[in-house]
């Protein structure tokens, strides 16, 4: 089939399927309408009985914790994925320091401290203020990837060896399977919040959706640090080859 | 105007699609699929969005405040970390294309057909 | 028990994390050790859960977060026997998968077995649980880490392009889900299923619902692999390892139906049950009888083994979902049934197909042809398989396809029964055809008919085959006696029964009102109808006589084979170019389907 055929089947079909998507959101209330119950029943649930102040937090730890194991597992199962997929080049080639400005260095390594320290508080205190233990993840595989940037491929290598991340990957989403195995095991619900009640807005306050946050925080950072090694890999083995 | 982020929702899936189906580059397709899902993103912020209502964290903020729906949010999160995935297997995938074909033009790959 | 109810899911995603987190220092047995017992644990209590869910339906509330009034809080797992029995079905396979894989001696054995645990706890998820986003949840995850696994052999371009094909359809199918979820939850503010259907129950449907209807279904029916949205599904299978195209065929395309089956009964009827099943089942009908039937076409077609298999997958998904469109419970329980038995049966046939590729490093029927002389037993059980796929009466699919039929007669569409024999017929000869020409050397070695293939190389080279004609024997067996084990279409109907009792599944969930326990089942073969035993025998007459057309068609007068040949010439040359391997294509399907089925449903139920 040639792309015009195909061009041509697929507009009429695509404005129809505009005209139902138009028909069907018409029946959304109109922006800032939305009257529940399910987020406002939770706003009010979330504080007096699990003592966090973010409720999105809550949701996504606690509350819906369940649905956050599983999306662990998706990032999981996606990083050993490209891991395979990407297998052939396995070599680590020998690459010369190749940052030159001393400016880059001296702030790039701020950034690197700032950016881990960052996703820290945002794993530590994700319950309290805005973050919680994906974000933070993200954040701190973000200042460990800014190592290529200050001190060049080989520093970041060894951020990045899978001899590494691989234990941390595999502790921090086994462990979050334990943390709910462990509420199982005491005779309650999978994932019941077992030490909830410290003061709120304390580091505390989110009981065993504390720990939850951790794990989730490992898993992601060495998670995200696999991807950017194995891309970044991608994109070194070629430019070494032919050097 | 209270449609106006909905219809905004409709246009962006409408046009991702048509990337992904008139596209010449893996890449450019992978980019394509994530435009159709940040219609997702609009839409679900979108429907819990509440005139006048604060972000759900009550930190110095008195309980009952109005605020917008904290469900949308926990889901949107989700649907990133979904989108950040396919995302990365799809450019795994279209780097090994490359590897073997020379080219990532999925109208010139015809190993399937029949 | 209740508290078994999450452990199908977090054992082999334990047993995962597990083998990932040691990898570097376990020893390679160890590790498939882990993996086994993951997969083994999962079975067993997936068996469990499904056993206690006959009596009542199994109720979890993660984190212990009940309902406030009619409002559900936290994410339930509510196990009613037919999501139950399909996580036992699809954990079961998955062991198996296990279990044959482990026999190889491979390279790069870890991030395999991982990928198949992570699948195997996903569609146990997706299988129990009653909340609408968290099915997205399992939903995707049993996406990636499937992508993964058909993109196994990196080294070939085929099998990558099968597997950009599989991840861009599937995701778009996707992206459809979690639309209609979106719509949904600004309607009625929940994601719980039984909250929702309560929400939309005894409204007129509007355009939001019925836009959500059509999202969901379309959704969940691209991962069915039903015709417009099936195109990637021959595409995938046929570059998978044989263990995981055991599982795309036996148990994930069967849980796209699942989705539409549960979003159907719990969420939608309520809306559309009084007067509007008649519209809703139309669509649903046709899209079964066509894929049903473009499907078993297709599979006779085709040369390369495993496509062939995966094309008469589609077929049976058609037959599925028609047994599922006819919204009754006796079709809906020959549904399952047909999920169950050709799950096994086709799992069987595509490790018979692994074997061959093992052997021979090729899959292709005519350059295999009589080469399979050498592995004779393989050859019986492939033609096995082939037999009790067409619906011979009290072997393999017959259970499924008489309690369909009943249910057509009963709602009088009688003009479904003898299209499903058919098609049946058709990719049942598919796959005799091919084991005859392979197994048996019969016919010539040369057809123009067939699409040409590209060759194959298997990922393995090594394998102990004793165990691997071992696991294929027991999934071939358990699928060879589906419709002789006593009781079982009984079972199969009572679950039916509860998956379409809304009101019932509401007062559990909300409510918290458990129905009494159903009075015990009889464990007898109950007699079927005298019309299904000529469909099936039917069904068995039409595949051999096309086997043979197939094989030996240039013996026949040119009389016939002219005119034959005219009428079913074109047809087939345009159905070959639309199965085009492109993406662009294939998404572009899968827009026309949507639009269609959500432009009939608008001007039906409006």
């Amino acid at each position: 089939m040639t792309r015009r055929v195909r061009i041509w089947i697929f507009l009429p079909a695509l404005a129809g399927l505009a005209a139902l998507l138009v028909w069907g959101y018409l029946g959304i209330p109109g922006f800032g309408d939305y009257h529940g119950p399910y987020g406002f029943v939770l706003d009010r649930l979330a504080t007096p009985l699990r003592h966090m102040d973010n409720v999105v937090n809550a949701t996504t730890y606690d509350i819906r914790g369940f649905d956050t194991l599983g999306e662990e597992f998706i990032l999981f199962a996606a990083v050993i994925g490209v891991v395979m997929l990407l297998r052939d080049t396995d070599e680590k080639p020998e690459m010369r320091d190749e940052v030159e400005s001393d400016l880059v260095r001296v702030f790039g390594t701020l950034a690197v401290g700032g950016a881990i320290l960052v996703g820290l508080w945002l794993v530590a205190f994700g319950f309290v203020t805005p973050g919680g233990g994906f974000q933070g993840g993200v954040a701190i595989a973000g200042g460990a990837a800014l190592v290529y940037l200050v001190a060049g491929y080989r520093a970041f290598a060894a951020f990045g060896d899978e001899q590494v991340l691989d234990p941390i990957k595999g502790v921090g989403a086994g462990g979050y399977v334990v943390i709910g195995l462990a509420a199982l095991v005491s005779g309650l619900p999978y994932l019941t919040n077992l030490f909830s009640g410290g003061a709120v807005g304390t580091v505390w306050s989110g009981g065993s959706a504390g720990f939850v946050n951790w794990a989730a925080g490992m898993e992601v950072a060495a998670a995200n640090l696999i991807l950017y090694a194995e891309f970044l890999n991608q994109y070194i083995v070629p430019i070494a080859r032919r050097s | 105007m209270s449609f106006l982020p909905y219809a905004v929702a409709a246009w962006v899936c409408v046009v991702g699609l048509y990337g992904i189906v008139t596209s010449r580059n893996l890449i450019h397709l992978a980019l394509c699929l994530t435009i159709t899902q940040s219609s997702t993103y609009l839409l679900l912020l979108a429907i819990g969005y509440v005139k006048g209502g604060g972000p759900p964290i009550f930190k110095g903020v008195k309980l009952g405040t109005t605020t917008v729906d904290p469900v949308v949010q926990a889901l949107t999160l989700t649907d990133i970390v979904v989108s950040v995935t396919v995302i990365a297997l799809i450019l795994a995938l279209a780097l090994d294309v490359h590897k073997q074909a020379g080219t990532i033009d999925p109208d010139e790959i015809r190993e399937m057909s029949g | 028990m209740t508290w078994a109810l999450p452990l199908p899911v977090v054992l082999p995603l334990l047993a995962a994390a597990v083998a990932t987190a040691g990898d570097h220092v376990l020893p390679r047995r160890a590790a498939d050790a882990i993996a086994v017992v993951g997969a083994a644990s999962s079975f067993a209590f997936a068996l469990v859960v499904m056993l206690e869910s006959e009596r009542h339906v199994q109720l979890h509330w993660f984190g212990g977060w009940k309902p406030h009034g009619d409002a559900a809080i936290g994410i339930a797992f509510a196990a009613d026997p037919l999501g139950a029995g399909m996580a036992a079905l699809a954990t079961g396979l998955v062991l198996a998968s296990v279990l044959y894989s482990w026999s190889f001696t491979r390279e790069g054995a870890r991030p395999y077995d991982v990928l198949l645990l992570c699948f195997g706890g996903a569609m146990a998820g997706f299988s129990l649980t009653g909340d609408v986003f968290n099915m997205f949840v399992w939903f995707e995850l049993m996406g990636v880490s499937a992508y993964a696994l058909a993109g196994f052999q990196i080294k070939e371009l085929g099998p990558l392009q099968g597997a950009v094909n599989f991840a861009v359809t599937n995701t778009v199918g996707a992206y459809m889900i979690l639309m209609g979820i979106a719509l949904l939850y600004a309607r009625t503010g929940a994601l719980n299923l039984a909250q929702i259907g309560h929400g939309l129950a005894g409204h007129r449907p509007d355009g939001l619902v019925v836009l959500a209807l059509t999202l969901l279904v379309c959704g969940f029916l691209v991962k069915a692999a039903i015709v417009p949205f099936h195109l990637w599904l021959a595409d995938a299978h046929a570059v998978a390892p044989a263990p995981v195209c055991l599982l795309f065929s036996g148990a994930m395309v069967a849980l796209g139906l699942l989705g539409v089956t549960r979003c159907y009964w719990t969420v939608f009827e309520g809306a559309f049950g009084a007067e509007h099943a008649h519209d809703v089942r139309a669509v649903l009908l046709a899209l079964g009888v066509v894929t049903a039937l473009v499907g078993a076409a297709m599979a006779f077609l085709q040369r390369h083994l495993k496509r062939l298999l995966a094309y008469s997958t589609i077929s049976h998904m058609g037959i599925v979902l028609v047994g599922i469109a006819l919204l009754d419970q006796k079709s809906l329980g020959g549904a399952a049934d047909m999920v169950l038995s050709h799950g096994l049966l086709k799992g069987a046939l595509f490790l018979c197909s692994g074997i061959v590729l093992l052997r021979f490093q090729d899959v292709d029927e005519l350059r295999l042809h009589g080469r399979g002389r050498e592995l004779p037993v393989v050859g019986v059980m492939y033609g096995l398989g082939a037999v009790a796929l067409t619906g011979l009466p009290y072997v393999g699919t017959y259970l499924g396809h008489a309690q369909i039929d009943e249910g057509a007669t009963l709602d009088h569409i009688e003009w479904v029964q003898p299209l499903l024999m058919l098609a049946a017929g058709i990719s049942g000869g598919a796959i005799l055809r091919s084991g005859a020409r392979v197994f048996l050397g019969w016919g010539p070695k040369q057809d123009p008919l067939l699409s040409p293939e590209p060759a194959e190389s298997s990922p393995e080279h090594d394998a102990s085959y004793p165990a691997l004609l071992a696991v294929t024997a027991v999934v071939l067996a358990l699928g060879l006696v589906a419709s002789v084990v006593p009781g079982l279409g009984q079972r199969v109907e009572h679950a039916a029964g509860v998956a379409r009792d809304r009101t019932a599944y509401v007062d559990l969930v909300l409510h918290g009102i458990q129905r009494p326990a159903p009075a015990r089942l009889p464990f007898v073969v109950e007699p079927t109808a005298t019309e299904s035993l000529l469909y099936g025998t039917g069904g068995l007459l039409i595949a051999v006589t096309l086997a043979l057309v197939g094989l030996y068609r240039r013996r026949l007068p040119d009389a016939v084979r002219a005119p034959v040949g005219a009428v079913l010439g074109p047809p087939a040359r345009v159905a070959k170019l639309v199965h085009s391997g492109v993406i662009g294509d294939y998404v572009m399907w899968i827009t026309v389907g949507t639009a269609v089925v959500g432009g009939v449903w608008a001007i039906l139920l409006h």
